[in-house]
């Protein structure tokens, strides 16, 4: 290739230094990629530039002015403290917690019920494996925009009207309005149940390495984990009995229209949730399905042939392998519940994209930064979320010795 | 990589064509293309309803169905495009739509912040509230601590409110972007009352499957002028539809109807009809369309009364009775008037 670009321009004598520094590789790479750099970041500049000059040339305002003007509409469900009132910062702020609410539910109830699922398509049982095989082969197959609104139409807004709620148990309460359950009162003193509750898991953690170091060194095992979830669970309940139990309940009661008191969740809540952790635990359990699978025969007979017992195969042998295979495509589910949980919107649930993409956009009519932070927050999120799951990847990663 | 380059570039990859589309007058651009985009939302009886061989009708159609006429002398030279209200004004702001006609509330802030201009005022109306009738409930200020169905992106979204913090009151609102959605909820007992512009009630609950389990409460929390809406920047287009829609208002107060037209304009009564349906002065080329536009329009849709009785009056479905109301004409103690044809 050198050799055919010289015979074609003799007239590049070598003395020439430009010719000299564009045969050298070294150079030549360097000369592309800032010319390529300088491209992208004209590219850039001449695209803002283009937004700007033609958002002006229709009349429509750009800018971030509008963000401590008051929003002046309702949000029917809110982690924190919200008045029609307040501004549309205050509205953005909402919409996150509710979008990472949704997010870490979802992604909690997925994976508990991915594992299981996973764990049964492989169980010997043939009625439990054909369950689990029907449940991911339906639900992975349907849309989940088309879940969502089944679950929210066909499910949770045909529940009974206030009036003639479900209730499940003393204050746990089901209607068409929502799921109603106590929500907790710290009374004085409940302080303390929660400083000894942080102190317990803090020597549940330090226990569990000791007992790792222990078990490299000396060989002999500690049931760390069984003694740590004692502590964890037993130090705090001891502490709140002998206290008293300072925690009181608010039962939600029907009063006027509706339950008034504890705490709620809307039926649009409820529908996304179960939706988008059926549909991704589907994925999940497939992908616990084949880690475990890729676990080679040989190594569960060797565990055999040494005796150990089976939740130690599980634990000591199969799970740290499998887990190779597992992390790298859950990440990417993990990150798929979070984006997903933007359908929300088709059922007004008041996310991220529901209140802030939409509602505000349409009362403020600033469609090119609402969408900027849009983006910029899931971009974080997301980057956020691998980033932690990559930190574990590497701990998990076969250690070769 | 100088900036021409660039903008060759940008050109090339046919990037900043649609500015060049925008310098263009509408009137210009609609007469070329031959039909014009006429935006409605999501099917409403009354203003925007649908029939099931597809056309539109209804009071908003028939404000497009009118500058088609008066364009073209067709009134069905029109692309409807049904889009939710959450997207409405980047559709015209962008030039996707021409013209906006679907029970749109003229305010400040879309006048002066989103790049749109409001011509007129089709429809006086303003906000409400339906419930079911054997809640027992009879006035809005019974609805402490309901449950509100409400369409987002929407005015109706933002007085709902201001009335309850106004009256010290509290709600949770149930929103989607989907009118559809919204009433299925309703219907479904997932609120306990739906808020909407009166009319929009009524059309609504005249779709209801028994309209008469359900009943608008009396109170009017806020003003609502309606009317058709157009891009930012072109007062030509500004002033044809503005006038398509004071033309025939004045056509009613002059008696100028569908029926009498052809023949008023052949011998106009006085000299007011005359200038209204273009046997006098030059109103019509202008507005860049032709001097008897007018006949046009009326032989097309009728004057406003016409218009309005067809498809929202007493004997409706909707049944949205004009007498009395804000909607009749000023004569008749409404306040529909516009500013005389001359």
């Amino acid at each position: 290739m050198a050799l055919s670009t010289e015979a074609a321009t003799p007239k590049s004598s070598p003395s020439n230094p430009l010719s000299r520094m564009w045969r050298d590789a070294r150079i030549r790479a360097i000369i592309l990629q800032v010319l390529t750099l300088v491209g992208v970041i004209a590219f850039f500049g001449w695209l803002v530039m283009n937004t700007a000059y033609n958002l002006s040339q229709r009349n429509m305002s750009a800018g971030f002015g509008f963000l401590d003007v008051s929003a002046g509409f309702g949000i029917g469900f809110t982690l924190v403290e919200y008045q029609e009132g307040d501004s549309y910062l205050r509205v953005f702020y909402v919409g996150i917690l509710n979008t990472l609410l949704v997010a870490v539910v979802a992604i909690f109830l997925a994976t508990v019920l991915g594992l299981i699922v996973g764990l049964a398509r492989l169980s010997d049982n043939w009625l439990i494996g054909k369950i689990a095989r029907c449940y991911v082969e339906l639900l992975r197959n349907t849309p989940l925009l088309l879940q969502i609104i089944a679950w929210y139409f066909g499910v949770f807004n045909l529940l009974p009207r206030p009036k003639q709620s479900i209730e499940l148990a003393e204050g746990f309460v089901l209607n068409n309005r929502g799921f109603y359950l106590p929500a907790p009162v710290p009374e004085a003193g409940f302080n303390i149940v929660l400083i000894t509750f942080a102190a317990a898991v803090i020597f549940a953690i330090g226990l569990y390495r000791w007992s790792t170091v222990r078990l490299d060194k000396t060989g002999k095992a500690f049931p760390a984990i069984s003694t740590g979830l004692a502590v964890i669970i037993g130090a705090p309940l001891a502490i709140h009995l002998a206290l008293g139990a300072p925690l009181g309940w608010d039962i939600p009661v029907l009063k006027g229209f509706n339950f008034t008191g504890g705490t709620s969740v809307p039926p649009s809540f409820c529908a996304l949730i179960v939706a988008l952790s059926a549909y991704t635990s589907c994925f999940i359990a497939e992908i616990v399905r084949a880690g475990i699978q890729s676990v080679s025969k040989g190594q569960l007979e060797a565990a055999g042939a040494l005796n150990l017992p089976p939740n130690w195969t599980l634990r000591r042998v199969v799970m740290p392998q499998a887990l190779r295979v597992i992390i790298p495509p859950l990440i990417s589910q993990y990150l798929n519940v979070t984006k997903n949980s933007s359908l929300a919107i088709a059922i007004g649930f008041p996310d991220l994209v529901s209140v802030w993409m939409n509602t505000s956009l349409n009362q403020s009519g600033r469609a090119i930064p609402i969408v900027a932070m849009t983006m910029a927050f899931y971009c974080l999120v997301s980057l956020s979320v691998s980033f932690v799951m990559n930190y574990y990847n590497k701990r998990a990663l076969l250690k070769e010795r | 990589m100088n900036i021409k380059l660039i903008a060759s570039v940008g050109v090339a990859l046919g990037l900043v064509v649609p500015t060049a589309g925008f310098a263009q007058a509408t009137l210009a651009t609609v007469k070329e293309r031959g039909y014009m985009n006429c935006q409605v939302g999501l099917p409403t009886p009354g203003f925007y309803a649908l029939a099931d061989d597809g056309t539109w009708s209804g009071l908003d159609v028939d404000m497009c169905r009118g500058v088609s006429a008066a364009i073209f002398g067709d009134p069905d030279k029109l692309e409807f495009q049904s889009v939710t209200s959450a997207v409405r004004f980047t559709a015209l702001a962008s030039g996707e739509s021409d013209m906006l006609s679907r029970t749109t509330t003229w305010t400040a802030v879309r006048d002066t912040q989103l790049g749109l201009d409001f011509t007129a005022i089709n429809f006086y109306d303003g906000q409400g509230f339906v419930v079911p009738i054997d809640s027992g409930i009879n006035s809005a200020m019974e609805l402490d601590g309901a449950t509100v169905c409400v369409v987002t992106g929407t005015t109706t979204e933002l007085n709902l409110a201001d009335f309850f913090r106004a009256n010290d009151m509290s709600f949770t609102p149930v929103t989607n972007e989907n009118v559809n959605v919204i009433v299925e909820t309703y219907l479904g007992g997932g609120c306990d009352a739906y808020t909407n512009d009166k009319s929009g009630l009524a059309a609504r609950r005249s779709a209801f499957p028994v309209p008469d389990e359900h009943k608008i409460l009396p109170e009017t929390v806020s003003k609502e002028p309606l009317g058709p809406v157009v891009r930012q920047g072109d007062d030509g287009w500004a002033n044809l539809v503005r006038w398509v829609m004071y033309g025939i208002i004045n056509a009613e107060e002059l008696g100028v109807t569908q029926a009498n037209v052809a023949e008023m304009a052949a011998t106009p009564p006085n000299p007011n009809v005359a200038r209204l349906l273009g046997a006098e002065g030059n109103i019509g080329e202008e507005l860049g369309v032709s001097a008897d536009f007018m006949v046009n329009v009326i032989s097309a849709i009728g004057n406003y009364g016409e218009a309005y009785e067809r498809h929202v009056g007493a004997n409706t479905p909707i049944g949205i009775p004009r007498e009395g109301s804000l909607n009749a004409l000023w004569t008749q103690g409404g306040i529909v008037y516009a500013p005389p044809f001359r």
